[in-house]
């Protein structure tokens, strides 16, 4: 006889409100997952597949509800038993781990107080035990000083640290099950790695089952035992990780497989003045150095890709470039003219030829005007267009980014999706008619599928437009597919520079090497060849 | 630990700032003031050689500028000059009756404070909730009402069935367990008039906080929403909740105006209407650069706890 699962989802309804009306999110997903196994969840957002993590804990959201099916965890059913007794769970014997734990740390308290909260609260443990086993959890995690980082505030750990941080702390009660919500999409390749690692090793050191939830096909074949894909609230199909990956049975399983299909054709090299030239540029804040003696050229119909960890000083170049930062040194020339160093010394003219798109376009948006305000404006600013003008100036630029634009005109942010909103970052951008557009890590906030779209519109507009893209990124797959040249920076420094072809064919600095190395394979083995060539782990 | 000294030194420098602007703007409104204070003291009857002659002795024909440099040194040294109505020393005229205003003050911070912030925790625990609803009712219809008419419904119920006395008189020989006592309404009416700022500002600051994903890891670590508001979002709240705090305190100090009236309570307040009233203008001066400073070190003192309620700004990386 099968040995009894430790979790059975079985037709799992969830609900979500919009204004008044509900409606489903997840429509009937079972699931099942048997002690110690790890199972992927894997689809684009808006799939259900965060809403399922947590429904896993008989947790809703705000605004959600389970609605139907049921949800039997260790013999014990989730939706009838009355809240207290989910509570006791929580935590406890199912945990959870947060996409972002910058984010998902108490910015009040010590991470060791955050981390003793759960064991003390249960009752698990008294709290001297708790912090012994922290600082014990911390070394397993491979922490630095875990004797003494505990005793830190959120803000003064980094992010990969912080993940790691709450791996533990999601490890504190010994839980039987725990949920893992993205939890390294907002990290660096060369991080993201570490975390990975120090989260399967746990895991199967303590035989924990688990959820791991992710966009990230590459990521989830490293992780998971079996995997199933979510599409819209719904499943579309399960299998183990190696014959998912192998051999996937349905269309849109193909579909996600082969997502990184878009490559931009081959430039020739570029000729000519570029249209801007970074100088023996150093800059920084306070005393620190950022960028020491940085240089290198963007031409028109050229991508730059700028590449490098966070911290690595890449939007540091950006706020040069657009005069935000003035630099100790160097100088920034446009069409071979150099620029003032500070934007408040620039004419309108020459603010008007380089615009910014950001990476979270949710926030760059101002969520109280309509699009035809925030388009309009920069055309109206810089191109002094007005009435009739102005309005037709509108409906090209939503046309040229493929929005409709009867229909999408007077709409408001907060009713677009998260492709769209980059979409009118764009459209806000092309509204001055720059030369230069500087792409702040545009698609790492949208799912695979919607990056290759801006991607492809990107690409579409630069040979259009004459334009030409600094694009900053730590996604090297982005790089491969959209840039001409690459730009390596690390601490500041530009380690290596050339044509994409180039860099990616040649042997290249150790640092080049780290990064492009780090970026993870469909191949489910290929974190421990990885691992096992950098001699991290046996 | 030094930024927090050189906080506190920045910020006294600008109080003061703040205080000297303020008296010069106190003296320069009362210069406009009509009326002579020489006929005041002296009578219709006075002629003009007694009238001159006290102008000259009060130094009232010295140029402004000196009368305010004068005044102001003098304020400094804590001699506030002599009261012209009654011929006392300000100082001592005002002394006592700031002891009875901080002991109103305090005393009706020691009920609102309490109360507004449990109110104001619970209605976010509840929100939306009856309870939430009736409290938000009842403060907002607290605050509506004009304060005078608030104390004539407080006497109305609580001082004509003789529960409680209507009017305020503190002596040498008064218990604190009387002045308690008798000073029991004006202390309710300004609870009431106070209680709904504080208590919806920490309701909102507490609800802003509870979208935060930190809010969310809690509830998921299996805490309850007691300890996930106590312990998670109050926290982080405080910065804002300290200040209406600190806000409505300096308002009890300087907005007991009306209440005193009302009360016959021996306050600074009345104190103030008294002098307005006789003109004794040096009285109003030195009550308003009270009620100034009173203001000014409150928001002080809220600036530097905010301060230290926040561990970024505490602990530097």
């Amino acid at each position: 006889m099968e040995k009894q699962p430790l979790l059975t989802i079985r037709g799992l309804r969830i609900e979500g409100r919009s204004g008044d009306a509900w409606h489903e999110i997840v429509k009937g997903v079972d699931l099942t997952l048997h002690k110690g196994e790890v199972l992927g969840l894997i689809g684009e957002s808006g799939a259900g597949k965060s809403t399922i993590g947590l429904a896993a804990m008989g947790f809703a959201r705000d605004g959600c509800r389970i609605s139907g099916g049921s949800i039997l965890f260790d013999g014990i059913d989730l939706r009838a038993v009355p809240e207290a007794e989910r509570r006791a769970l929580r935590g406890k014997r199912i945990a959870y781990v947060a996409q972002s734990a910058a984010a998902s740390f108490n910015p009040a308290h010590k991470l060791i107080d955050q981390y003793c909260e759960g064991p003390v609260v249960h009752g698990v443990m008294p709290r001297e035990k708790a912090e012994a086993d922290a600082v014990e959890l911390y070394r397993r995690m491979r922490l630095p000083n875990p004797e003494e980082i505990g005793f830190r505030y959120p803000h003064q750990v980094s992010g990969g640290q912080l993940q790691r941080a709450m791996t533990a702390m999601a490890m504190s009660c010994r839980p039987d099950l725990i949920i893992f919500d993205e939890p390294t999409t907002a990290l660096d390749v060369t991080t993201q790695i570490e975390v990975l690692a120090a989260i399967r090793d746990i895991v199967r050191q303590f035989g924990t089952a688990a959820i791991y939830i992710t966009h990230d096909l590459a990521v989830v074949a490293q992780m998971a035992d079996r995997i199933k894909v979510l599409l819209r609230g719904d499943e579309v199909e399960e299998a183990d990780t190696r014959s998912m990956l192998t051999a996937p049975r349905e269309e849109y399983t193909r579909s996600l497989w082969a997502v990184r299909s878009f490559a931009r054709a081959e430039q020739p090299p570029a000729t000519g003045t570029p249209v801007v030239s970074v100088r023996g540029v150093t800059a920084g804040y306070g005393a620190v150095d950022v960028l020491k003696d940085v240089s290198f050229d963007i031409h028109a119909r050229r991508t730059v890709a700028v590449v490098g960890e966070s911290g690595s000083g890449k939007s540091t170049a950006a706020r040069v470039i657009t005069g935000l930062l003035v630099p100790r040194k160097g100088e920034v020339l446009f069409n071979g003219k150099a620029l003032p160093p500070n934007f408040k010394a620039r004419s309108r003219a020459e603010l008007r030829q380089c615009q910014m798109i950001y990476q979270m376009a949710d926030t760059a948006l101002n969520p109280k005007l309509r699009l035809r305000e925030l388009i309009g404006r920069p055309a109206e600013m810089y191109l002094g267009l007005k009435g009739k003008a102005l309005e037709s100036r509108i409906r090209d630029l939503l046309a040229l980014i493929e929005l409709e634009p009867d229909t999408y005109i007077d709409r408001l942010p907060g009713e677009l999706s998260g492709g769209q909103k980059q979409r009118i970052g764009i459209a806000r951008a092309l509204a001055a008619e720059p030369q230069l557009i500087i792409c702040d890590e545009v698609t790492s906030a949208l799912d695979q599928i919607v990056q290759e779209g801006i991607l492809k519109l990107l690409d579409r507009l630069q040979s259009e437009l004459n334009l030409a893209y600094m694009f900053i990124t730590h996604d090297l797959a982005t790089v491969k597919a959209i840039a001409d040249e690459v730009v390596v920076m690390q601490q500041g420094v530009v380690v290596e520079r050339g044509p994409k072809t180039e860099l990616f064919g040649r042997p290249h600095e150790a640092y080049t090497d780290l990064l492009l190395s780090s970026v993870p394979e469909m191949d489910p083995d290929w974190l421990n060849r990885l691992l096992a060539s950098r001699g991290e782990h046996a | 630990m030094n930024d927090i000294w050189r906080m506190i030194g920045q910020r006294l420098l600008f109080g003061l700032l703040t205080l000297f602007v303020i008296s010069v703007v106190i003296f320069g409104a009362t210069e406009l003031l009509p009326g002579d204070l020489a006929r005041e003291l002296l009578g219709q009857s006075a002629t003009e050689e007694t009238l001159a002659a006290l102008r000259d002795q009060l130094g009232l024909n010295d140029p402004a500028p000196l009368r305010y440099w004068n005044w102001l040194t003098a304020a400094l040294q804590g001699d506030f000059g002599v009261s012209m109505a009654t011929k006392r020393p300000i100082a001592d005229l005002v002394g006592a009756r700031l002891g009875n205003t901080l002991f109103l003050a305090l005393y009706a911070a020691a009920l609102s404070v309490p109360i507004s912030l449990t109110l104001g925790v619970l209605a976010a625990l509840w929100r939306n909730s009856i309870f939430d609803r009736a409290s938000n009712a009842l403060a907002l219809t607290a605050i509506s009402i004009p304060e005078f008419f608030v104390a004539y419904i407080l006497v109305l119920f609580l001082a004509q069935s003789g529960l409680f006395p209507s009017m305020v008189r503190i002596t040498g020989s008064t218990t604190f367990g009387d002045q308690l006592y008798m000073s029991f309404l004006p202390a309710l009416t300004l609870t009431l008039v106070v209680t709904a700022h504080m208590m919806r500002m920490t309701r909102a600051a507490i609800i802003n906080l509870l979208a935060n994903p930190y809010i969310e890891m809690a509830r998921l670590k299996g805490m309850s929403p007691l300890r996930v508001v106590l312990r998670h979002a109050v926290p982080n709240a405080l910065a804002p909740i300290i200040n209406v705090v600190a806000l409505n305190l300096a308002y009890l100090i300087t907005g007991v105006v009306v209440v005193e009236v009302v009360f016959v309570y021996p306050g600074l307040g009345q104190l103030m209407v008294d002098a307005v009233t006789n003109r004794d203008i040096a009285v109003v001066q030195a009550i308003a650069l009270i009620f100034a400073s009173a203001y000014v070190l409150l928001n002080l003192i809220a600036d530097v706890l905010s301060t230290i309620s926040n561990p970024r700004l505490m602990h530097r990386s």
